[in-house]
């Protein structure tokens, strides 16, 4: 590890990736909507200069067919390619559900270990921007949910370059979460960022009375909560998970097991949401070492509103994190 | 087994005697496999979706002797015919079938879902349409290998109809990938017919659509789709692009096993069935000269101990251990 760190972004890191990816591994393609250079290098540039760099037939701009593109990523994964597929806008994979969810998850399970599919399908997404309700949903639950899948979903550039060059070289379909509000924040990252490790959380920040674990955009949100707290005098211990599924038990019930309190807080909306999960595997495996039921966050159960004004109130609010956490230190234990 | 790769070379369209000879095998193949399939099934000795491909057999037949082991091919759930003809091993198919450990999936596939990728048959699917947008990217990578390798994406009339196929042919034709799209029209989409759910008279009019040579031809004459096949597959392999077969046949029977087929004129399968095209073209090898009846019964009794063995094999199989359940959902050591 170099100690060396530059300014940088969310694009600029998944870009680097792929390309130091491209660059030791010929089997590395990148295709999808507009993603080669005469189309702009992608809708916000995270392919930028791939094709130019690595050619027209590693890099291919495809037509706005999004069963086709993860078809082909598919097909070639399964005579040793390692397809990096842009699914432009999250809210876009339902039209290719078949082949993410009957195909490139279960064919490893199916032919019993022959094929398997080594692709990595990237996506944007995240409310915020008045982007609508068909451009802007969370859907990570949905992929979890899905045995054969894996999901990732970073929140700096750091971990988008070290979780990106892991899922290229994984030998199972990753599903890489690109969050729309932070892609274009500056972030102090290594200048050699190493491959970061699927299924491993990042403990941000060590703290005694409440764990608050988060990922993707709201991760962020959970940062400037746990600041808040702080100040107020409630120490913070801090979970960036970054590996959605599979999601890192070992350290969330650690740190919960120390501090006896959990607040969860994610985009999607909360009801049947990863956090769902999150707090079942908590009061299964912690329930005597609880000290409050532990709390969940995320978006009310509606789609996603146009309206700034109705927008800002479907995205937790790191003060409604702060809140959160506070409820659970006033609960009175037996 | 007979190699394509004695043949491309040449320009012939007639398949020469051997060929013949070969192409009736795997027919009668196919057809003994399915008598047995159904025999075994209606015995009670096994439970399984089973979608016959009896009446289809000339088909993958025709195009397989034209392809080598290391091509590929898709298909879809009426598909093992096409795993067959493309040279599945007989006992490892039917210990699939059987659910057994044995089985070219470890009994985790099922008949739904064969593959075996050391003959080339790299994916069965459940789903109509999916054998296409993934044979695309079999033959993506063929073509950025720079070798000479195709593959033949298998499906019925009815997934014309879905949004699969037309994203893969346009994406096949506009990369000009090694891949020809071999329609199996049964006319049926499950209980409907043709007309009924088609828009054009014949499908092979959509590859207008996709700027690729699109081809009618009676699937149930071997030397016709023979040819068809062989051109296709040749321009497939010298870079040209794809193309789109479709192949006339009819279903002998019902959707699924046990399915009530009064949707079905009874005159119009009496007829097809009438016509049935492994015994015309055991009739026709021997009028022509190119087997004998002692020859051709000889081939179908030991195609018969074939099966009868492997059904022995199946069964006489070990199940899966409970552990195969949690395993190859990842690779074995991934995260």
């Amino acid at each position: 590890m170099t100690s060396q760190t530059k300014k940088t972004n969310i694009i600029a890191a998944i870009n680097e990736a792929i390309a130091q990816a491209m660059e030791a591994d010929p089997k590395v393609l990148v295709l999808g909507e507009d993603v080669a250079d005469r189309e702009g290098g992608g809708v916000v540039g995270v392919t930028r200069g791939l094709s130019t760099r690595f050619g027209d037939d590693r890099v291919k701009s495809t037509p706005i067919s999004e069963q086709a593109i993860i078809g082909a990523a598919i097909g070639a994964a399964m005579l040793g390619y390692r397809p990096v597929a842009e699914i432009m806008l999250m809210n876009f994979t339902t039209v290719a559900m078949d082949m993410i969810v009957n195909h490139a998850a279960k064919l490893r399970f199916m032919s019993g270990g022959q094929t398997g599919v080594p692709i990595v399908i990237r996506m944007l997404t995240g409310a915020g921007i008045q982007s609508g309700g068909q451009h802007s949903d969370y859907l990570e639950a949905w992929f979890a949910h899905t045995p054969g899948l894996k999901v990732v979903a970073p929140s700096n550039a750091e971990d988008a370059k070290g979780l990106m060059l892991s899922c290229i070289a994984d030998p199972d379909p990753c599903i890489f979460i690109e969050c729309v509000r932070a892609l274009g924040n500056t972030f102090e990252a290594p200048v050699d960022v190493q491959p970061i490790p699927l299924g491993k959380a990042k403990l941000v920040k060590e703290g005694r009375d409440v764990t608050i674990i988060s990922y993707s955009d709201i991760f962020l949100r959970a940062q400037a909560a746990a600041a808040t707290l702080e100040q107020q005098g409630i120490s913070v211990e801090l979970i960036d998970l970054r590996t959605i599924s599979p999601w890192d038990k070992e350290t969330v019930l650690a740190s919960v097991a120390k501090t006896g309190r959990a607040v969860i807080a994610h985009e999607a909306v909360r009801a049947f949401g990863v956090g769902a999960e999150i707090a079942a595997t908590i009061n299964e495996e912690l329930f005597g070492a609880l000290k409050a039921p532990v709390a969940r966050l995320g978006a009310p159960f509606t789609p996603v509103p146009f309206s700034n004004a109705l927008e800002q109130h479907f995205l937790v609010k790191p003060e409604q994190i702060v809140e959160a956490a506070k409820a659970t230190m006033k609960v009175a234990v037996n | 087994m007979s190699s394509a790769a004695d043949f491309t070379q040449t320009n012939q369209t007639t398949p020469d005697a051997a060929t013949q000879v070969e192409m009736y095998r795997r027919m009668t193949l196919i057809k003994q496999n399915d008598e047995a399939s159904r025999k075994v099934i209606r015995s009670g000795r096994l439970l399984m979706p089973y979608y016959s491909p009896r009446g289809q057999e000339v088909i993958p037949c025709a195009v397989s002797v034209n392809l080598n082991d290391d091509d590929t091919i898709c298909t879809i759930y009426r598909g093992i015919h096409d795993m067959l003809a493309k040279g599945v091993p007989l006992k490892a198919l039917w210990a699939e079938i059987a659910g057994r450990i044995t089985g070219t999936c470890k009994g985790k596939g099922g008949p739904m879902h064969i593959t075996h990728p050391s003959s080339g048959a790299m994916l069965t699917t459940g789903v109509v349409g999916s054998s296409m947008p993934i044979a695309n990217g079999l033959a993506w990578a063929q073509k950025l290998d720079g070798s000479r390798r195709i593959t033949v994406a298998y499906f019925g009339d009815g997934a014309t109809n879905i949004g699969a196929f037309h994203e893969s042919l346009n994406l096949a034709s506009l990369w000009k990938l090694p891949v020809v799209f071999v329609c199996q029209n049964n006319r049926f989409a499950e209980h409907t017919r043709y007309e009924n759910c088609t828009s054009v008279d014949q499908i092979s009019k959509r590859a207008v659509a996709y700027g690729m040579p699109g081809v009618t031809v009676d699937g149930n004459d071997p030397f016709a789709m023979y040819a068809a096949a062989r051109e296709a597959i040749a321009r497939a392999r010298d870079g040209a692009g794809p193309t789109l077969i479709e192949a006339m046949t009819f279903r002998f029977f019902g959707h699924v096993f046990g399915d009530d087929d009064s949707y079905m004129s009874k005159e119009e399968k009496a007829a097809a069935i009438s016509r049935d095209p492994v015994p015309a073209f055991r009739a026709k090898l021997i009028a022509d000269g190119i087997a004998t009846a002692e020859q051709l019964a000889a081939m179908e009794a030991k195609i018969a101990d074939d099966i009868e063995e492997a059904i022995k094999f199946a069964l006489s199989s070990e199940v899966p251990p409970p552990e195969e359940l949690l395993r190859d959902v990842y690779a074995e050591g991934g995260a």
